[in-house]
Formats: structure tokens, C-alpha cells, sequence
């Protein structure tokens, strides 16, 4: 089967964008991403979103941004996996070109979570958990992943030292990236000495509450070439999948392996005809920096139980053997939620491209992953993107 | 004005909120809650299963930016408590220090109060866990 191709990408810079609404990010960023791609028009629109209805009280977000950007009536949907969302949607425009059925496709990441009352926002992620069983007893998403780390570092002999070194990494990164809503660098004592927000996840171990909007343009490479897209423009997605695991994290079988990661990732590997280490970055979901550890873990790229020793080891970094959080991460260039894939996507197609911003470019990049997580790891999508 | 139905809401899991009444299949897979599916091997033939409440403490963490509708209880312990039948549960810990807190520290199951002023005036109770009264 053909894969399918990436033309164009857009986003909007992370941040507190008080004076926008979520319409005007997203139709930024899909705008952005058409004119990258050369294009006026599109086929049919996938919008990731995870909470629109909680945060902004407003659904129906495929109507809401095609309409607004002038798309006239294609067809338009929101796709939903909670953080996940993003990387879902991707995989559905990813297919909807792949089944013939379209053949330009937009995919729009976007979330607006800053109009909420910091409460009020805990309360809406926690909706991925199990609302009868988890956010019902209090639950906050920040809280089921403390319980994690907790038992990740009682597990394995790490401190907490060990895994600020993901923190230190995202914003090293982020600093660079013109994008990243945290453009400051940070110490290993900063993450130690900020509050703890559910012991042992202190506020540097978490990404923030934010808002943003992302964009990519999939297209098949027979349409692409038709259009007169240079090759060095076009990012293929060589290989993509998903699973789920237990939407109550008390009911997995392994707290420590994120058995949807690594159910995706193996999938993926092998329609796209690599192995872990084939891949020249990755773009994992570090939303916790337990997250990040587990996740390299999962995706094959460190042993279980390994995975805090890549960060500890600076083997993370862009000019280490795994980079990871290459414009920052969840951490430092911000976790808009839904949007946090596509963000992930369009990152992954400028390193590709070799347009990344200059501090981090990942020399040489031919392969790269995304892998997006929604919920504590029960719906999961591993993305994994080739050069052309 | 609150929502509609919240008390059926709540109402329909009392036996599973308020006695930690599970599930269990044919082939004696345990689980909690109760389900349709046996989780382990996929049998529909399930009944009702009564857990002990003894179990003990494998993670936990203290919830200081909670989410809404739980700010007058902050700071609170929330754990992962593996029942002496097998099963992980999570639920809050009370009636207990929470620098006492340990890995493996004993504890049983009690019904308490879990949440109330929410805008709907209901008063919602459920399964917590303590350290035994010695």
C-alpha cells in the first residue's frame, strides 16, 4: 500500500493566549500549513481535540474550524483520545488518503485550556481516567502519575535527581525553539527545589497548562508530485498504529511497561520496516518525566527499567544517540493537549526537512517517531515518519 | 442549579462504592469493579464477589492541587492498595499520618465520606482504606 506524505505544516507558538480563541489558533495554524503545502484548498479536515466542550464549552470543532477558515463543505470531524487525540487524528487523515477516499487531507491539532480555573482544568484532564473509579475518589491526572513515578523509583533504585534530567533536557531544547512556550533553560536544582504538586511529581516533573494550535497537509505522493511539491519537502509517513490498555490504571497487568507503547510501536516498526534503532529521534509524551522514561522503555530504545539511565547519561540530548523533546517536549514547548500530536508531527517534519531551528537540528535526521498518550497510557499512538 | 440525575448516578454503584463488591467468573478470576468481561480470560459468566477490605499499601502520593469539588479536602493521601485477594484498588487513605505512610503498610477497608458541597447538595460516600485499629 502507498503511504502517505506530508506537504505542509503550520502551528502557532505555545502559550497563555488570552487575547485569541481556540477558532482563531486553529485556523492560524491550518492556514500556515496550506500555504506551506502551496495549496487553497483541502479535501476533509481532522481536528485533534481532547476537552473543548470542558475548557471552552464549545464541540462540533470540525464545523467550527472548516467553516471559519472557508473551507465550504468538505467533510469535518473532531477526533478524541484524550491527550492522544492529536496523534489520532494524524493516523485517521493518514488513512483517509490511504483508503483513496481523499486526497488532500488537513489535520488540525488545537486546545485552549487557559479559560478554565486551574481547578476546573484538573478536573476536565481527569475525565481520560476512569471518572467512576479514579476522579470520583479525587484523582487528578498529576496524582495517577505520581503513583507511578513512586513506584518507578521504589522499583528500579532512582531518585528524584535522576529523573529531573528529563526536565533539564525539554527545556535545554526548548530554549532554542522560537514555539516553545518556556524559552529558558533549567537546572537540575530548579526541578528539585519547585512544590510538590502530588508527592513524589514536583511542578518541574509536569507540563503546563497552555494553549496552541498545530497543523499538517497529507496528501498521496502521486498528488503530491502533481502538485509540484519539492521532494525534499515531503516527509512520508512510513509506518503508524495505536492500542489501548486499561482505562483504570489499578487494573493493569504491569504498572511499568506501557504495554499500549509498546503494542503501537511494535506494529508500527514493522509496516514501516525499521527497529528502534533505526530511528534517529524521538518524540515521545513527556507530560511527566516518569512518562518520558517509561516511554523510552516501552518504544524499545532502553531496556525496562532503563530508561532514567538515558536521561541521567545525557544520551537524550540532540547530539546524543535517542535525542528525545527535540523543540522542547511537552515539557518546555507546552502540552495544549489535543493538540500536543500534531505539535509532535510538525516538529518531527522540520527536523526531517533539516529546517529545525539552528541549536537543535538533529544532524542527518531520516527517521523520526512521535508517540502520543492519552489517558495513563490506555490509548496510545506511535507515529513513525521517514524522509522522502 | 444542579444536574439532573446525580443522585441515580451515583446511586446505581452503591454496592461496589459503599461494601467493595467485585466480580468474579466460572473459572474464579476475581476483579473489582464488577464487569461484564472477566478481564483475564474473557468469560461472560460472571457473579458477584465479596473482597475482605484487607490489603496493602504498593504507591501512593498526597494530592495537593486537587481537582474541583475536592479543594476543602486538600491535602489528601490517594493509594494503590492491593487486596489480599489480588486485585489493585485506588482509593484515598484515612485516619492515618501521612508521613506514616509505607510500601507494603497494612491496612482495611472503611466507608467514608469522599466528597460534598458540590452544587448538587449530594453527600458521597465510598470505600477508603486505613491502617487497622489494633
Amino acid at each position: 500500500m502507498e503511504k502517505p506524505v506530508i506537504i505542509g505544516v503550520g502551528m502557532v507558538p505555545v502559550g497563555e493566549h488570552w487575547r485569541v480563541s481556540l477558532r482563531d489558533m486553529a485556523v492560524e495554524a491550518l492556514l500556515n500549513a496550506m500555504d506551506d503545502a502551496g495549496i487553497d484548498k483541502v479535501d476533509s479536515l481532522y481536528v485533534g481535540n481532547m476537552a473543548s466542550g470542558s475548557f471552552i464549552e464549545q464541540e462540533n470543532l470540525g464545523a467550527l474550524i472548516a467553516d471559519w477558515a472557508g473551507l465550504g463543505n468538505i467533510p469535518a470531524v473532531k477526533v478524541e483520545a484524550a491527550c492522544g487525540s492529536g496523534g489520532a487524528a494524524v493516523q485517521e487523515g493518514a488513512k483517509a488518503v490511504m483508503a483513496g477516499l481523499e486526497d488532500i487531507v488537513a489535520v488540525v491539532g488545537v486546545e485552549k485550556m487557559t479559560d478554565a480555573w486551574p481547578s476546573d482544568a484538573t478536573r476536565y484532564l481527569a475525565y481520560a481516567a476512569d471518572a467512576e473509579y479514579e476522579l470520583f475518589h479525587g484523582a487528578s491526572f498529576v496524582a495517577l502519575n505520581a503513583l507511578i513515578m513512586r513506584l518507578y523509583m521504589k522499583t528500579y533504585g532512582y531518585t528524584e535527581e535522576d529523573l529531573a534530567h528529563f526536565a533539564v533536557n525539554a527545556h535545554a531544547n526548548g530554549a532554542k525553539n522560537p514555539y516553545a512556550m518556556f524559552k529558558k533553560p533549567i537546572t537540575v536544582d530548579t526541578v528539585l527545589k519547585s512544590p510538590y504538586v502530588a508527592d513524589p511529581i514536583k511542578l518541574f516533573d509536569a507540563a503546563p497548562m497552555c494553549d496552541g494550535a498545530a497543523a499538517v497537509i497529507i496528501t498521496s505522493k502521486e498528488k503530491a508530485e502533481e502538485l509540484g511539491v519539492p521532494k525534499d519537502k515531503m516527509v512520508e509517513l512510513a509506518g503508524f498504529w495505536r492500542a489501548i490498555d486499561t482505562i483504570n490504571f489499578a487494573n493493569r497487568e504491569d504498572f511499568l511497561t506501557l504495554k499500549a507503547a509498546k503494542v503501537a510501536a511494535e506494529k508500527a516498526y514493522k509496516i514501516a520496516g525499521v527497529t528502534a534503532k533505526d530511528i534517529d529521534f524521538f518524540e515521545v509524551h513527556d507530560a511527566f518525566t516518569v512518562m518520558a522514561a517509561l516511554s523510552l522503555e516501552a518504544l524499545g530504545v532502553a531496556e525496562k527499567g532503563k530508561g532514567a539511565m538515558l536521561a541521567k547519561e545525557g544520551q537524550i540530548a540532540i547530539d546524543g544517540d535517542y535525542p528525545i523533546q527535540t523543540m522542547g517536549g511537552l515539557k518546555a514547548r507546552g502540552h495544549p493537549v489535543g493538540a500536543t500530536g500534531v505539535y509532535q508531527t510538525v516538529e518531527a517534519v522540520l527536523q526531517l526537512r533539516g529546517e529545525a531551528p539552528e541549536g537543535i537540528q538533529v544532524p542527518d535526521a531520516e527517521v523520526g517517531l512521535t508517540q502520543n498518550i492519552g489517558g495513563t497510557g490506555s490509548n496510545i499512538t506511535v507515529n513513525i515518519l521517514r524522509r522522502v | 442549579m444542579g444536574r439532573p440525575m446525580q443522585v441515580a448516578r451515583h446511586w446505581r454503584h452503591f454496592r461496589e462504592k459503599y461494601a467493595l463488591i467485585g466480580g468474579k467468573c466460572e473459572n474464579g478470576h476475581v476483579f473489582f469493579p464488577k464487569r461484564p468481561v472477566c478481564p483475564v480470560c474473557g468469560s461472560r459468566n460472571v457473579e458477584e464477589y465479596q473482597f475482605s477490605g484487607k490489603g496493602k499499601v504498593i504507591s501512593w502520593t498526597i494530592v495537593r492541587n486537587p481537582p474541583s469539588g475536592f479543594e476543602y479536602y486538600k491535602p489528601y493521601p490517594l493509594a494503590l492498595v492491593q487486596l489480599e485477594e489480588g486485585p489493585v484498588v485506588l482509593a484515598q487513605l484515612t485516619d492515618v499520618d501521612p508521613d506514616e505512610i509505607h510500601e507494603g503498610m497494612e491496612v482495611e477497608m472503611v466507608t467514608r465520606k469522599i466528597r460534598e458541597f458540590g452544587e448538587d447538595g449530594i453527600i458521597l460516600y465510598a470505600y477508603k482504606f486505613r491502617p487497622p485499629i489494633k
